[in-house]
């Protein structure tokens, strides 16, 4: 049973935004957020993973770092509120608006190879977050950073991905407590890269077994 | 020799508190970390030697086990799908891998700073640094920092998230093995857990020792752990044939 989550509307009307984009189920996006700027996350048709990492866009030494950011909050949800910080320890965004409740940053991203341990050795051929990762800095890396690439994969957020946690110490993917319309919205507090995935993964719950199309958008500071 | 080491023990050395190390790990070695006094923190990060864009990897470590904390029987998967190495004894029972580590602005905020110029080697340190001066003599940097492993450190997590740490969890002698799966770069620090709430900083010094150990046979608990681990046995095997 999920606890009761205080769910946090944001007051900016999508009409204003100034960047609207649609990520297809299964496919990778990059962009750029400035410091103050808003960004906004919406799962269109409901349990949607987005698997997400944001870098400095100064640096590629500094990026979201998942461990400083469960550790500095001492809770390993994200949520409404919560400092996302750097392995600098600076805060690269703040969740400012959050209608889901609750967003995982243990579960990692899937990959072919993880998916060969995780599932049968013969799910290696199937589409992976690792893959989108790979595919977009192949592209689009060299415009953001010089020799952006596999190095820079660290561990990252899963937007709208329910991985409950017991007492116990045991770990399960649960079926998603997102659903349609729902969303996540952040102020940057530097200038970021960011790189999603919109997770494809087809054997565990964590897409409702039906990979769907998510929106990003973009506000000026307010 | 350590109690209950081996004959055919390799070497042994001790790193003192605060202090920082790294080395090769052959596959078929097995490393015991001893907690020597009790309340330690080793702060653990895993390569694959030949191939260091290959390494440790948190998520797919946990999520392949189902478990949120590592201890006997699980092993530590690569970002590869391949196990680095196995934790094939463990007197502590857990060992955290969520919470990170500790840097320089944590230290001086709770202990207060103690330089060098100061205090010579009893200076203030802390494990991001100390991991860094170790990556950096393998061409790696910060950008190769991966979320590492605390062992002898328990950190639970309640129903709604908040995380508890398990003050006076590991006992003096406490010690746990890892039998390496492949050529594995180990690059630890001897610093307290991040959510230590100690005042004062007291960072304990670690023994490590090692010796020849076999391949794991079909009936390994860790192979057999979970279908996932003989998979990941499966494909580590593969890789080193």
């Amino acid at each position: 049973m999920v606890p009761l989550m205080a769910l946090k509307e944001s007051t900016l009307d999508p009409a204003t935004a100034v960047h609207r984009e649609i990520i297809p189920a299964g496919e990778p996006w990059m962009g750029s957020v400035k410091r103050g700027q808003h960004f906004r996350i919406v799962d269109l048709e409901g349990n949607q993973a987005v698997d997400t990492l944001f870098y400095s866009s100064a640096s590629l030494d500094e990026r979201y770092s998942a461990q400083d950011t469960i550790r500095a909050q001492e809770n390993i949800y994200l949520s409404s509120g919560t400092r996302l910080l750097s392995n600098e320890g600076n805060a690269m965004l703040t969740i400012v608006a959050d209608t889901c409740g609750r967003h995982d940053t243990l579960g990692g991203a899937c990959s072919a190879e993880s998916n060969t341990v995780r599932y049968a050795i013969e799910k290696r051929h199937m589409h992976s977050c690792r893959d989108n990762f790979l595919l977009a800095l192949a592209h689009w890396g060299a415009k953001y950073h010089r020799d952006f690439g596999k190095r820079d994969l660290a561990s990252n957020i899963n937007f709208f991905m329910n991985v409950p946690v017991t007492p116990q110490g045991k770990l399960t993917f649960a079926d998603g407590i997102s659903a349609p319309g729902r969303y996540v919205e952040m102020r940057a507090d530097m200038d970021v890269t960011v790189l999603i995935s919109n997770c494809p993964q087809l054997n565990n719950p964590c897409n409702g077994y039906n990979p769907t199309p998510v929106e990003v958008l973009v506000w000026e500071s307010l | 020799m350590a109690e209950g080491a081996p004959y055919w023990m390799l070497w042994e050395e001790l790193v003192v508190g605060g202090a920082h190390w790294s080395g090769l790990l052959r596959r078929g070695t097995t490393l015991r970390l001893i907690d020597v006094a009790g309340g330690g923190n080793v702060s653990v990060l895993l390569y694959n030697y030949d191939d260091r864009l290959e390494r440790y990897n948190m998520a797919d470590t946990l999520k392949a086990q189902h478990t949120a904390y590592l201890t006997r029987s699980c092993v530590c998967y690569s970002d590869m799908g391949r196990i680095l190495c196995s934790i094939t004894d463990d007197t502590c029972g857990w060992h955290d891998t969520l919470c990170g580590l500790t840097n320089a602005s944590m230290i001086k905020d709770r202990y207060g700073e103690a330089r060098y110029q100061e205090h010579r080697n009893d200076y203030r340190r802390n494990a991001y640094d100390g991991f860094l001066n170790e990556l950096g003599k393998y061409g790696l940097g910060k950008r190769d920092l991966a979320a590492n492993i605390n062992f002898f450190s328990k950190v639970t997590a309640d129903e709604e998230g908040n995380l508890r740490y398990h003050a006076g969890h590991s006992t003096p002698g406490a010690y746990v093995d890892l039998r390496f799966e492949m050529n594995t770069l180990v690059v630890l620090a001897a610093c307290q857990h991040p959510l230590d709430p100690a005042t004062t900083y007291a960072p304990k010094e670690v023994r490590l020792t090692t010796w020849h150990s076999r391949p794991a046979p079909r009936n390994d608990p860790c192979r057999t752990r979970c279908p996932e681990n003989e998979r990941g046995f499966r494909n580590t095997e593969v890789w080193c044939r």
